[in-house]
């Protein structure tokens, strides 16, 4: 099982909303990173270590766009040098903490975790749904005391949905209908769709489209490992297909995204997100499309919380069983494997 | 969703017959073969180029 983190690549450090006029702490791949937004609108990561004696930067305070490190006041501005020591006028040359590469785009703060001089932004994968016109999202962040390749394997496989997630999104159908998975080797992407022909619409959709009959319901899915999950998820009812000019507004689209970002070897933050383009404008379905989903993420927490306990606990060489659901959990464990080597 | 360049040149393909239990392996070389369990299926295609040609 995957453990180790993949280095040199871009995670998901928090939402924009999140970063502001206060110091934030933040572990990313075992990283304690203190993140803060200066005047002028920038986002900024820092080690949150003081160079001189370690006090975490995010316990100090802001003087301006600068932190004064609330031990001994060591000064530091956003590119992390440190411009004052206190007593003397002499900064030592190596005073300075490490700034991370930070990228803000479609409401994402990402983060790069590896060799600054690799940073290449374009390589970040783009959701611009999450805040693009015609559409609204609804989110949330929950921790997770599991490592990150747990909740990889549970999102590469829905059919668990049927079992842990009855009464919410899943129903019969999921666990029954085969998938169809692809790896793009070169890109690193691994897909994994399951066309629902005439099934049960569950109350998660069923509630927030209005959709009450028989369905058909896509669930196509998109990772880009190491990070980045999205579940492009269509709702329609059933017979009514694309039309052949693309045109789909007879059917619901739901957008539901992860940043799977590694907190410690054995803690993950678990960013959720479901992006819609119907009834945009509807409070009440923001209000229960946000609750119905934090409860299955929660239900995935508690399931995965207790998974992980038991591998801590296991003696090495556990001989798992994998059937055809895990076809894309597999695909994304090798890549996932191949990234962390690479690192 | 737009993402990095993706070529077809390198996909692999799995596809679970409907009906039955049977797993084909789909190489971007079109060479296809079945398998009756994940983890045969991926060491198959991922022995490329050691694929008969269709
Ligand atoms: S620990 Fe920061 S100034 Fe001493
Ligand atoms: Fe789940
Ligand atoms: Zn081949």
């Amino acid at each position: 099982m995957t453990t180790a983190f993949a280095r040199n690549q871009w995670y998901v450090a928090a939402y924009s909303q999140e970063v502001g006029e206060d110091l934030m702490a933040r572990t990313i791949c075992g990283e304690p990173i203190v993140f803060y937004r200066t005047g002028d609108g920038q986002a900024v990561g820092l080690a949150d270590r003081c160079v001189h004696r370690r006090y975490p930067l995010s316990l100090s305070h802001r003087d301006g766009d600068r932190i004064v490190c609330g031990y001994h006041g060591f000064t530091y501005e956003p590119t992390g040098a440190c411009v004052y020591v206190p007593g003397q006028t002499r900064v030592p040359r190596t005073a300075r903490v490490p700034s991370y590469p930070i990228v803000e785009q479609d409401s994402l703060v990402w983060i790069w975790i590896g060799d600054a001089a690799k940073a290449d932004a374009t390589r970040i994968p783009r959701v611009p749904y999450l805040a693009a016109e015609g559409w609204t999202t609804v989110r949330g962040m929950e921790p997770l005391a599991a490592r990150y390749s747990l909740l990889v394997d549970n999102l590469l496989d829905l059919s668990h949905e049927t079992y842990l997630h009855g009464g919410y999104i899943g129903t019969p159908e999921v666990a029954e209908t085969p998938i169809t998975t692809e790896v793009d080797e070169e890109a690193g992407i691994v897909r994994v769709s399951r066309r629902m022909k005439d099934a049960e619409c569950p109350p998660f959709y069923a509630k927030s489209t209005g959709i009450t009959g028989r369905i058909d319901r896509w669930q196509d899915i998109e990772y880009y490992p190491p990070c980045l999950y999205t579940l492009h998820s269509r709702i329609a009812p059933t017979g009514v297909e694309p039309g052949p000019d693309g045109d789909d507004s007879r059917a619901a689209h739901a957008e539901i995204v992860y940043a799977i970002t590694p907190e410690t070897e054995s803690s993950t933050h678990d960013f959720w997100m479901v992006a819609r383009d119907f009834a945009v404008d509807d409070e009440e379905v923001s209000r229960f499309l946000a609750e119905s989903n934090r409860t299955v993420v929660l239900q995935d927490v508690v399931a995965l919380n207790a998974l992980e306990k038991v591998i801590a606990t296991e003696p090495d060489g556990y001989q798992e069983l994998s059937i055809n659901i895990d076809t894309g959990g597999l695909a994304a464990r090798r890549i996932l494997k191949r990234l962390a080597e690479a690192s | 969703m737009t993402s990095p360049a993706t070529t077809d040149a390198t996909v692999y393909r799995v596809v679970w017959q409907p009906g039955s239990d049977t797993l084909v392996g789909v190489c971007h070389c079109g060479a296809e073969r079945d398998a009756d369990d994940p983890i045969e299926v991926w060491q198959w295609l991922l022995s490329h180029p050691d694929h008969d040609q269709p």
